[in-house]
């Protein structure tokens, strides 16, 4: 298929319009185009992230709150309005309710430690499901350690869809937390998180969404979904590494502890007694990334002003193409086939290592993940030692797809 | 494609379509594990030692072709060897696969394990080809830890 079509079959959304705002796709890579196709590791940058970064550094950088000078209450101004802005993105009451936070495992850490280890008692239940990220696995395991509490799994089946009648069952009296991930990064199955917000509710029990792999693919809503919190990182919505959001519902935040003490979280402090900050601040101990926040907000704004449905249908198109052209080379099995998902085509060929088809890619100038991808308990069910996976991005083409489908096939044919 | 030649030679395909000394070995007196979770590579070596000579190696396990060819060309080298002679194979072995590009490869004393010369050009797969060799030495050395050649996280 030439550039030309491809472009001609996508009129809607210019993709080549896209890819010009990322510079990091221009360059070769072992002599050929870069095709980058790991996505859902960590997504490019497009210029006016890196733009913000620089301008931040160049005009702005001080250190925010509380300071009197000029330079100081700019970049208070600048940081803070990230704040509306993230508001507004995930649709929450107040700016009260949105943290900043290192990434997802940090915020749900911070869930699992301030929330978890104060209201979770010997015996009782967390219910996470069967192909989450390690990163909502081992926080559990930590406080279930400290706690006495438990892991319940929620199963899957062959496709790679959670099972909402083992679900269901799960709910006992003893169950105090649920904890989910919107979007899987190892199968790509959007779970029908609206729905298990609803059952859980109906237990009184609250909801955490990691959304690590959603944000970047779909509109979240977290006052429609009705979730009590979510958490998701900067870098993989076009933004910086070291950044995240974690939102939560205020009267949740108003129960919870202080999750790290320091400077910034307190109103007064005494030998004696300290009294902590108002909200979000009493979450937030020791200077923040401020450039994280503003530029990953900046990428936020790029992706709204393509608009994130454009971008979803786009995406879809992308995977469509993707899972029949890949369907279609015998020898491989995709991993991760639910009815509803996002751009990820995750498979193992016969008689191939993944990690030497990543090697045999890489040449092609294509970037792939090869491995567990962080959910060992998905490898575990699907009887695989890992997985080769390509993640889709609102700037990857057709042209792209038939490139990787091609550099499998010849991986195939020198292991043949 | 000329690195990926030197990486992926016929011999390395061919120990790993066909892997020379594979499955487990009855009456072994010594073995071990090696285990890399982040790839995925999973093997056991198995050993029967008499006054420090190998008389017999075998191993079995799951991975990726340079870990697989690299375990089986190793039992075929190993075989006969004393402790000393495996320890100073191991450590020729490892010199190849970690020099520096600039170096030119002293392939006399290696025999057909220099067909891993291709290696030291892929940095990420040094890990693949050594773990045999790890494994190995641990279970002559009865270190009682699962080798690992792994070491980033996660």
């Amino acid at each position: 298929m030439s550039v030309a079509s491809v472009i001609h079959s996508e009129t809607d959304f210019d993709v080549r319009k896209i890819r010009e705002d990322f510079p990091i796709l221009k360059q070769q890579v072992h002599g050929k185009p870069l095709v980058y196709l790991d996505n859902a590791a960590t997504s490019q940058k497009p210029q006016v992230v890196i733009d913000a970064i620089t301008r931040y550094y160049t005009l702005e950088n001080s250190n925010i709150h509380r300071g009197v000078h000029y330079l100081s209450s700019q970049a208070t101004m600048a940081y803070e309005n990230t704040r509306t802005i993230l508001k507004d993105f995930l649709n929450a009451a107040s700016e009260k309710e949105i943290l900043f936070v290192r990434g997802t495992t940090e915020g749900i850490n911070l869930v699992a430690q301030s929330y978890g280890r104060t209201f979770f008692k010997e015996g009782d239940e967390i219910i996470i499901s069967a192909m989450e990220h390690h990163s909502n696995i081992v926080p559990w395991q930590i406080v279930c350690e400290q706690t006495g509490a438990k892991l319940r799994i929620i199963p899957m089946n062959e496709r790679g869809e959670l099972l909402p009648d083992a679900y269901e069952k799960l709910f006992t009296p003893r169950t105090k937390f649920v904890s989910i991930v919107h979007v899987s990064n190892s199968l790509g199955t959007i779970n029908p998180v609206k729905e298990m917000i609803a059952m859980a509710h109906c237990y009184g029990v609250p909801v955490l969404l990691d959304g690590a792999q959603a944000v970047q693919h779909l509109t979240v809503d977290v006052r429609e979904l009705d979730c009590d919190f979510y958490v998701f990182s900067g870098h993989k919505i076009y933004g910086p590494t070291g950044v995240g959001v974690l939102y939560a519902k205020q009267e949740l935040l108003e129960k919870m502890p202080p999750y790290q003490g320091g400077g910034d979280m307190i109103r007064s402090v005494t030998f004696e007694k300290t009294t902590f900050n108002e909200l979000p601040y009493k979450f937030e101990a020791g200077t923040p990334n401020i450039v994280g926040g503003i530029s990953m907000t900046a990428g936020i704004r790029y992706l709204q002003s393509i608009g994130i449905e454009a971008i979803g249908a786009y995406e879809h198109e992308l995977l469509e193409y993707g899972t029949e052209v890949l369907s279609s080379i015998r020898g491989l099995r995709l991993i991760g086939t639910a009815k509803n998902k996002t751009g990820i085509l995750s498979f193992v060929l016969d008689n191939v290592h993944p990690h030497d088809v990543g090697t045999f890619l890489d040449v092609e100038g294509i970037a792939i993940r090869t491995g567990h991808h962080c959910t060992q308990p998905v490898m575990q069910f699907f009887k695989v030692p890992a997985t080769s996976r390509a993640s889709l991005a609102m700037y990857n083409t057709k042209e792209e797809i038939d490139i990787l489908a091609d550099a499998i096939k010849k991986v195939m044919k020198v292991f043949s | 494609m000329s690195e990926l030649r030197d990486l992926y030679q016929e011999v390395i395909l061919d120990h790993n379509k066909n892997p020379r000394n594979f499955g487990k070995l009855d009456h072994a007196n010594c073995q071990h594990e090696g285990f890399n979770p982040l790839c995925g590579d999973h093997l056991f070596v198995y050993l029967i030692l008499e006054n420090d000579t190998i008389k017999d190696i075998r191993f079995e396990g799951s991975g990726c072709a340079i870990s697989k060819a690299s375990a089986s060309l190793m039992t075929t080298v190993l075989k006969g060897k004393t402790k000393t002679e495996a320890k100073e194979l191991f450590e020729r072995f490892h010199t190849l696969v970690t020099s520096n590009m600039d170096r030119p490869v002293d392939s006399s004393k290696l025999g057909k394990l220099a067909v891993f010369a291709g290696v030291r050009e892929f940095p990420a797969r040094v890990k693949c080809a050594s773990l045999a060799w790890h494994t190995v030495q641990s279970a002559l050395e009865n270190d009682p830890n699962i080798v690992t050649t792994e070491y980033n996280g996660n």
